[in-house]
């Protein structure tokens, strides 16, 4: 229990998936002009990352790696399927997003209004087959990888609620015209990811 | 007889688009500035701070990526009016993932420790904007040849941003340029500066160049 604790934290502050790794900038930087819209999408990555990590990890380890299609048949152990796990992961992950776009559609229509053609871009959110792809590199079981994919979500979520936030403050101050927009967006997530630097001294 | 249909060749050789026209040479050098993928699209932004901190996975990453935009734009652009429209995400994510398995196996075989190096990025590239936003905002709409070129524009595009910023954070976070240790080499003492090899000091970094190359074509946003 206190280790799966620790993979949360870890994943949420330590080893957020913006602030240390940069993953899913496209759509941080374009849907975090509102905080309403930001935090519903981060509800939506939330769900899609903590549904497609343990899926992914169950195909990686009962599928993908080498020999680990024993429990088919003893023909079938030494096979490595490991070539195809891009585009079976990527599979997964845009089933899943459409899954959820279509319950968001029935619903919550309001939400699905303003969301609009982003939610069908979860699917190339970076954080998503980021999150699937760390946990191919880590020696997680099921529950653990679970915890991590929930905490990475919601590590996701923060970042961009705070930055819509922030940036929603930054409406009434006098930027020069040519730093507007993007440029001062960087600069912005540059100095949280600074602040968030502070968690690197925790040992877990 | 054959002066008058070697006339008619002619003619209709003119009215086919030569292979460089001007419309066809602006695919190229717009992503390079007014148009660039990174710093005007916000596409393909995660990977270009991630792999930037040397040049040499930075360089590798850039040739990976305009291989697969070129290849997959121009795969689409031959197989745009058979894709059903309501599941051309899935298509378009199946094709451009088989690219990206053939670049990483190439990667592991010929260039190993550059492909542990860029881990998980080089699988990236699949969900990389710059490929997907390319296929949806020109292959499915365009011929091959152009979407080829579209494909190699914004690959050069996104190279040139990386290639700048990988020069500026290597050369002053670690001293170095390739690995070669520059400032050692001269017989200068040079400390590296830590915060530019961080994420915090590459956002601000590309932060200031968006800020210069806008100063400079003078595009704007409202807010």
């Amino acid at each position: 229990m206190e280790n799966l604790i620790n993979i949360g934290v870890r994943s949420i502050f330590i080893d957020n998936m913006i602030f240390a790794y940069f993953l899913g900038m496209c759509s941080f930087l374009a849907i975090s002009k509102k905080v309403k819209t930001a935090f519903g999408l981060g509800i939506a990555v939330i769900f899609v990352i903590g549904i497609t990590v343990p899926i992914n990890w169950l195909i990686q380890n009962y599928v993908l790696t080498a020999g680990s299609l024993a429990w088919v048949g003893p023909d079938y152990a030494n096979i490595d399927l490991g070539f195809l796990q891009f585009i079976v992961f990527i599979s997964v992950i845009a089933a899943i997003t459409q899954l959820t776009e279509m319950a968001v559609e029935k619903f919550s229509p309001a939400l699905y209004g303003t969301l609009g053609i982003f939610l069908p871009l979860i699917a190339v959110n970076c954080s998503v087959l980021g999150a699937a792809l760390f946990m191919v590199g880590r020696p997680y079981n099921l529950a653990e990888a679970t915890v991590f994919g929930l905490g990475s979500g919601t590590g996701w979520m923060l970042a961009i609620v705070a930055l819509a936030g922030v940036r929603e403050k930054m409406k009434y101050s006098n930027v020069p015209a040519p730093l507007r927009g993007l440029g001062i967006t960087f600069i912005l997530v540059g100095l949280m990811s600074l602040g968030f630097l502070s968690f690197m001294g925790f040992s877990l | 007889m054959s002066t008058e249909a070697a006339v008619v060749e002619e003619v209709k050789e003119k009215k086919a688009e030569p292979l460089f026209s001007k419309k066809n040479k602006k695919l190229i050098s717009n992503p390079l500035d007014i148009d660039n993928p990174v710093t005007v699209q916000i596409l393909g932004v995660c990977s270009a701070l991630a792999v930037t901190t040397q040049m040499k996975p930075a360089f590798v990453m850039s040739l990976g990526l305009t291989i697969v935009t070129a290849c997959s734009n121009v795969a689409i652009s031959a197989l745009r009016n058979t894709i059903p429209s309501r599941i051309r995400i899935i298509v378009q994510l199946a094709i451009v993932s088989l690219w990206v398995i053939l670049v990483d196996q190439i990667l592991k075989a010929y260039v190993y420790d550059v492909s542990k190096q860029l881990s998980v990025f080089v699988g990236l590239i699949i969900t990389n904007c710059i490929v997907m936003g390319r296929l949806e905002a020109f292959a499915m709409g365009n011929k091959p040849w152009p979407a080829f070129l579209d494909g190699m524009g914004n690959g050069l595009g996104y190279g040139m941003i990386l290639m700048i910023l990988a020069f500026i954070r290597e050369l002053f976070g670690a001293g170095s340029l390739f690995g070669f240790k520059v400032f050692a080499s001269l017989g200068l003492p040079y400390q590296g500066n830590g915060l530019l090899l961080l994420p915090a000091g590459a956002c601000i970094l590309l932060g200031s160049i968006i800020w210069i190359q806008r100063s400079l074509n003078g595009y704007r946003e409202s807010h």
